[in-house]
């Protein structure tokens, strides 16, 4: 069979799996709304402040449910011995890791993307802002799940590797959150944008061109 | 298609030190078409180190593998072989039908169809139930439909016969004779004694 159908079909059992297993997937979504409505409580009633840092907010809050779904990527299939099965297709490992990805992030990413324009009009973010957020978190998040496959598939034969994921990974999301959540703070004060989603797109292409491979040689490292 | 006579896997000075222990060293074997080795050993003595060394998961430390005169680093290898562990390797949330699914689209097709593959193994009319309502047995068999669907000439089997009843260890050695006559390979471990009279079964002792 050919290497498309083998992504498909992945993509598929992935998706589908999510379906059965609801709660445990709508973990992230939920902590990303929860701590974003907790903001306004925490300041109080200054809708000046909130305004100014509602970029940040939704953007840390979004990296934070991100990193609090990476462990999900492969922790199910390492634990009943699917993975050992994809390790041993005769496709290559790097683009079925990067199925695996592409359906984490149909799952934890895409529903952040659905939320955030409520949650921000909630934060009391201009309208005109809303597209420019909704462009990061559609090129950013993708990001985020690509490197956090790197460290997951590092950490993913300790036992408690939790601790050692967030010191690998966090370093790498910084970029992505700086250039993200300034360009949304610009374009809230009416500024151009183009360069930072520029390098934004660079880091996805980058990212989705340099992260299954390492992914890929990690995960037969931890086989071992 | 190659020549199956040419199917031979071979190991070669293998060894493997775990912990400052070591295992086993200098460990020879060749596997012509048609046959099946087994091996044997007390608990913690490197079988299924060894098995996951020809699998490909782990280097040894010593010595290497070769699949028809080739190391075996490339996917061809990995087109050519099946590998039923520990564990059975299927999602509990799925059904066995959706399962054996994955495991086509990841593979090669087989002698098998899924149908045919399911009779084989007894669990016709199960398509449509969850994997987590089969028993261990139920499952065990599941994951060795898994040989029979895909294209293989070697099965590497980690006790294959852990969970199964009498009826369900008959079953396997069938299979695996099946196997063997249509000469394919096939390297394994078990504590229960092994009956397959018109195989020719090589005996590695690890101590």
């Amino acid at each position: 069979m050919s290497l498309s159908h083998a992504f498909f079909a992945l993509i598929r059992r992935d998706l589908v799996l999510a379906l059965r297993r609801r709660s445990e997937v709508a973990n992230p979504i939920f902590f990303f709304i929860l701590v974003i409505t907790l903001f306004p409580l925490g300041i109080g009633a200054q809708p000046k402040l909130l305004q100014a840092i509602a970029p940040g907010i939704i953007w840390v809050s979004a990296l934070l449910a991100t990193m609090l779904s990476l462990d999900s990527l492969f922790r199910s299939d390492f634990d009943d011995g699917s993975l050992e099965q994809i390790l041993l297709s005769p496709q290559p490992t790097s683009i079925l890791v990067l199925a695996k990805v592409a359906a984490h992030w149909l799952v934890t990413g895409l529903p952040l993307l659905l939320v955030a324009p409520l949650l921000a009009i909630f934060l009391g973010m201009p309208g005109d802002a809303l597209p420019i957020l909704l462009g990061t978190l559609l090129l950013g998040t993708p990001v985020l799940s690509l490197i956090g496959a790197i460290g997951v598939a590092l950490t993913i034969g300790l036992r408690r590797g939790g601790m050692i994921l967030s010191l690998l990974v966090l370093p790498l999301y910084v970029p992505v959150l700086i250039f993200a959540s300034n360009a949304v703070e610009m374009s809230s004060s009416g500024l151009p944008v183009s360069a930072q989603i520029n390098i934004l797109i660079a880091m996805l292409f980058m990212a989705l061109v340099l992260a299954p491979w390492p992914t890929a040689a990690a995960l037969k490292m931890s086989m071992n | 298609m190659r020549q199956q006579s040419t199917h031979l896997l071979e190991g070669s000075n293998l060894s493997c030190v775990r912990d400052d222990r070591i295992l086993f060293e200098q460990l020879n074997f060749k596997l012509p078409a048609g046959h099946t080795l087994l091996l044997e050993g007390k608990n913690g003595s490197g079988k299924t180190s060894l098995l996951r060394i020809l699998c490909g998961f782990r280097e040894p430390d010593d010595g290497q593998v070769l699949w028809c005169g080739e190391v075996i680093e490339d996917s061809q290898y990995h087109a050519d072989m099946a590998y039923v562990g520990h564990l059975d390797g299927v999602k509990k949330e799925l059904t066995v039908l959706e399962n054996l699914k994955v495991s086509l689209a990841l593979g090669q097709p087989g002698t098998y169809s899924i149908q045919q593959a399911l009779v084989k193994v007894h669990l016709s009319g199960y398509d449509d139930t969850l994997v987590q309502a089969l028993s261990a047995g139920q499952k065990r068999r599941l994951s060795l439909a898994r040989l029979l669907i895909t294209h293989n000439v070697l099965w590497i089997l980690d006790e294959p016969f852990t969970s199964l009843d009498k009826q369900g260890i008959a079953l396997i050695e069938t299979l695996m004779t099946e196997h063997c006559a249509n000469g394919g390979c096939i390297v394994l471990t078990s504590h229960h004694d092994i009956d397959l009279p018109d195989v020719s079964v090589q005996r590695i002792h690890l101590s």
